[in-house]
């Protein structure tokens, strides 16, 4: 299959890469790009442990085709600190232990940061609601969904 | 141990490993890679059950891009007359399930693999992979399998003198059931089953494998014991153990299911075939066909009371399916079954049963919650047939310290009544409900255990501290280990780097599972640690020139015991350490040790539903875990463990099942139609930790991650039957089950 060259953005970076058409955006960041914290844990769009943001919108990485991040912004995990500070959700998942083994957790940081971009008051349905994509199998959601609620709190806070 | 005197133990301090794990940098076992490396991919059975007459491979290693091709033929045999035990695993079984050898025992089970310069070549060169199966009838329910005419799975394995699916029985008998039964004014016995469900961890398998042309074997691959992949590869390659590196990745889940192995000894033996690196990764639909999922049962509970309350008998007989080979945790349902409850005369009986489907794997608390759902069931009927409160009929029989359990120790101090008692005083129990709605409570238990561990403790030149444990750390146990670490030395806990050692690096370390990795390990490290405390402060006493006996450890620094001891300024951790080659040399210690006194677990909880009698769904809309904890070092991650077991068992009472279509083939193999909770099925979770010492352990530990799972089953299905007045005894109680019932009750009015 002839290959196809995409131009695009990743983390603020300009980006190029070679994909066939069939490849996913998720296989491309883990196995070409070396950006391995979005992770595949079902393939079919049921878990989000894939979650990235393409132009703002968040995304499961892994039903996307590679080609179609020509000419768009992504970010992935790996983008959601700046530089040696973490982001506020970053910091308040580890101060309130809100992840076991930390498998779900790229995926909870990137889709929880695009909500609160959508959502700066959310309420906890609709924090449930946001989530209920992504799957975490250890915490039972009680501290991610806390996490995610004082992170907001915080935020509004210093705004 | 008092709590108040405690700086870090008891503190919910940043995990060693959190920053890594909030960025995308941890690696998991799929994020490794290697120059070189080439894909594996798994030919799997599209029969349930059948005899493999032949395999022609020739094809798929003419494909261009294909490296290496095996099968069983590759796998050491272990004949099926002589056991090799391994653990509570038995390699004649093991070598079987990673590849099927005479026999494909489920839908899914591998027969094959390839390795390729990518994984489409792989899994193309596999449909070129020809074998020549006689397809057998199959048997996956427990009633088809013990059926007169049942398909038997092994010629090998005989009951009562006949060919038989019921590969071994486990037994319980605390004195006359039949005469006790005669003495209870009220007796109930009621049929149960339950579905099998999966651990459901997010991560699927997945390693890399590097042997070298000198057979130097270094594996990355996500597992609950690095040294049980070492062991099983070696006993299934032959390679020797002394060759093998096993290396933990991050693991991304277990809850049981990752304490044996799939793919590492086929990357292995691809590896060696290929001369390259071989990374293997399953699908999720792979690991729902063919990694282990925990039993489906069924089960008969009979218990007897007087009308003031007293248990006076106690029987269940359960049947659990082990998968295609066995091994099914029958020990945990007979065994946890009544261990809640002081009873004079308890029978507990349970038959492994063989049958197609993937063989099961451990399930937190393995077997435990299959045990508890029937009795704890049963004990909310009587309590209402006798009309006492749920709570008082468990407390009036609570197991308490120096109860003979039914299953055989005599129990130490615990906290069994505690749960009860905080249950019934808790707000939640006293709360109002509205219309449709139910509470339910339920207790359980779990043995927990020890085994051993090891540690090794290093002080830094620059006068800090690094831990190295041998046990994959799967929810935070490297927080705990810093705690405790830094209570010790007096020091704080961000000076305490914990790390997870390699079987080359660290001293051989069972597995991280039973709820045994914090009890354990802290009780290594806390050798190790106290050792080293005693270095410094001989150092101390050397630069004082004092006796040893008169320097103490205070505050992280060693001091002069008392007045007669000299004045001297205080020699901190970091001032020693710089001091340490004039005085003696590097600083560390370590401590291997087969640790004992896990004493046992118990919790209750409390749940309440609401139920939709348009929909039939019956959603969780508060819960309450109560559980002795023995010492929650990390309080946030103890109240993870017990949210985590809460939430598995209302999936596991509510939706989740495997199906399977007449062909015998899982017809749900992924998270869309096997429906595990999601946050918007999910209240908040709240725990109430009670702190009861285990007296064996010297921080006072007790495991915690098992108990959770135990009695949500039947907390969540009496909740139900409070709401909507129908009691419920098989698993789940989905939408259509309930719609069912409430139909049928209408019908009948
Ligand atoms: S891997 Fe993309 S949603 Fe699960
Ligand atoms: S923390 Fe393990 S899946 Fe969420």
């Amino acid at each position: 299959m002839a290959k196809l060259h995409i131009s695009t953005t990743i983390n603020g970076e300009p980006e190029e890469f070679l994909c066939t058409p069939d490849e996913t955006m998720l296989d491309v960041l883990r196995n070409q790009l070396d950006l391995t914290g979005a992770k595949e844990g079902c393939g079919s769009g049921d878990c989000g442990a894939c979650s990235i943001t393409l132009d703002g919108t968040l995304v499961c990485s892994c039903l996307m085709l590679a080609a179609e991040a020509e000419g768009k912004k992504i970010t992935t995990i790996e983008g959601m600190a700046e530089g040696e500070t973490l982001h506020p959700l970053q910091q308040k998942f580890l101060e309130e232990a809100a992840l076991q083994c930390g498998i779900c957790t790229p995926g909870m940081l990137i889709a929880a940061k695009a909500l609160l971009d959508e959502n700066p008051d959310p309420t906890e349905t609709e924090v449930r609601f946001w989530l209920a994509g992504n799957l975490c199998r250890c915490t039972g959601y009680d501290k991610i969904i806390r996490a995610v609620l004082d992170t907001a709190a915080d935020m509004r806070g210093a705004a | 141990m008092s709590g108040s005197d405690n700086k870090w133990i008891g503190e919910n301090t940043i995990r060693p490993d959190g920053a890594d794990k909030v960025t995308g940098r941890a690696a998991f076992a799929a994020d490794t890679s290697m120059p070189g490396m080439i894909w594996g991919k798994v030919l799997r059975s599209p029969h349930a059950h059948a005899v493999i007459k032949g395999i022609d491979t020739s094809k798929a290693e003419a494909l261009p891009g294909v490296k290496a091709v095996m099968t069983a033929a590759d796998i050491v045999d272990f004949p099926t007359d002589t056991p090799v035990a391994l653990g509570i695993q038995d390699m004649r079984w093991m070598c079987r399930n990673v590849m099927a050898r005479e026999k494909a025992l489920f839908h899914g089970h591998p027969v094959a693999a390839v390795a390729a310069m990518t994984e489409a070549i792989a899994a193309e060169a596999c449909k070129l992979i020809e074998v020549d199966y006689e397809v057998l009838p199959h048997a996956i329910e427990i009633d088809d399998a013990l059926a007169p005419d049942a398909p038997i799975l092994h010629d090998f394995i005989e009951f009562e003198g006949k060919p038989s699916n019921i590969a071994g029985t486990i037994e319980h008998t605390k004195g006359d059931v039949e005469a006790g039964f005669a003495e209870a004014d009220v007796v109930i016995e009621r049929d149960f089953t339950t579905r099998p469900v999966h651990q459901g961890y997010i991560e699927p398998h997945a390693c890399l494998v590097s042997v070298a042309s000198d057979n130097k074997t270094t594996i990355w691959s996500s597992s609950q014991g690095q040294f049980m992949v070492r062991a099983m590869v070696g006993l299934l390659t032959g390679l020797t153990q002394s060759d093998i590196r096993a290396i933990p990745a991050e693991i991304g889940g277990g809850f049981g299911g990752k304490t044996i192995v799939y793919l590492e000894p086929l990357a292995t033996i691809l590896s060696k075939k290929s001369g390259r690196p071989v990374k293997m990764t399953m699908t999720r639909e792979e690991v729902m066909r063919a990694s282990g999922p925990t039993s489906g049962s069924k089960s008969t509970i009979k218990i007897g009371v007087k009308k003031d309350g007293t248990i006076t008998a106690a029987e269940g007989i359960y049947w659990l399916q082990a998968g295609g080979l066995p091994g099914a945790p029958v020990r945990g349902a007979v065994g946890c079954a009544l261990a809640p409850y002081d009873i004079a005369n308890g029978h507990t009986l349970g038959y492994d049963v063989v049958c197609n489907r993937s063989k099961v794997a451990a399930y937190r608390a393995p077997g435990a919650p299959i045990g508890a759902f029937g009795v704890e069931c049963v004990i909310d009927e009587l309590a209402e047939a006798i009309g006492m409160d749920p709570l008082d009929l468990r407390l009036k029989n609570a197991a308490r310290e120096g109860t003979q359990a039914v299953h055989g120790p005599t129990y130490p101090v615990m906290g069994y009544v505690e749960s009860l008692t905080s249950a019934k005083a808790h707000e939640h129990y006293n709360a109002p409900l509205g219309p449709n709605q139910g509470r339910g409570v339920a207790s359980g238990f779990w043995f927990n255990a020890g085994g051993e561990s090891s540690a090794q403790v290093n002080i830094t030149e620059d006068g800090n501290v690094v831990v190295t444990t041998g046990h994959p750390d799967i929810g935070g146990s490297r927080a705990g280990i810093a705690n405790i670490c830094a209570e010790l030395l007096g020091i704080d806990y961000k000076r305490i780097s914990v790390l997870i050692g390699d079987t080359a690096t660290i001293g051989f370390s069972n597995l991280t599972g039973g709820s045994r990795v914090l009890f354990a390990s802290s009780m290594v490290v806390t050798e190790s640690t106290k050792n080293i405390i005693r270095t410094l402060c001989e150092l101390a006493a050397k630069i004082w020139d004092i006796d040893p006996d008169a320097v103490e450890w205070e505050d992280g620094a060693a001091r002069p015991a008392g007045a007669n001891a000299g004045q001297f300024d205080p020699l901190t951790l970091a001032e020693l350490a710089a001091r340490a080659n004039e005085t003696g040399g590097p600083i560390g210690a370590g401590a291997q040790v087969n640790t004992t006194g896990a004493e046992g677990g118990f919790g209750t909880h409390i749940c309440d539903v609401e139920v939709d009698p348009e929909l039939g769904i019956a959603r969780v809309i508060r819960y309450t875990v109560l559980q002795d904890v023995g010492r929650a070092v990390h309080p946030a991650y103890v109240e993870g463990q017990m949210q985590g077991g809460a939430a598995q068992a209302i999936g596991w009472a509510l939706n989740e099942e495997y199906l399977y279509d007449k062909d015998g083939k899982v017809d749900n193999p992924g998270f869309l139609d096997y429906r595990m909770p999601v946050a918007s099925d999910l209240p908040m979770l709240d725990t109430h930790i009670i702190e009861i010492p285990n007296p064996k352990h010297p921080q006072g530990v007790r495991g915690v991650g098992e108990v959770p799972l135990v009695p949500g089953l039947s907390a969540v299905r009496n909740a139900v039957y409070n709401a909507i007045g129908i009691r419920f005894n098989d698993l789940p109680l989905s939408p259509p089950r309930i719609l069912a019932a409430l139909d049928v009750r209408e019908a009948a009015e």
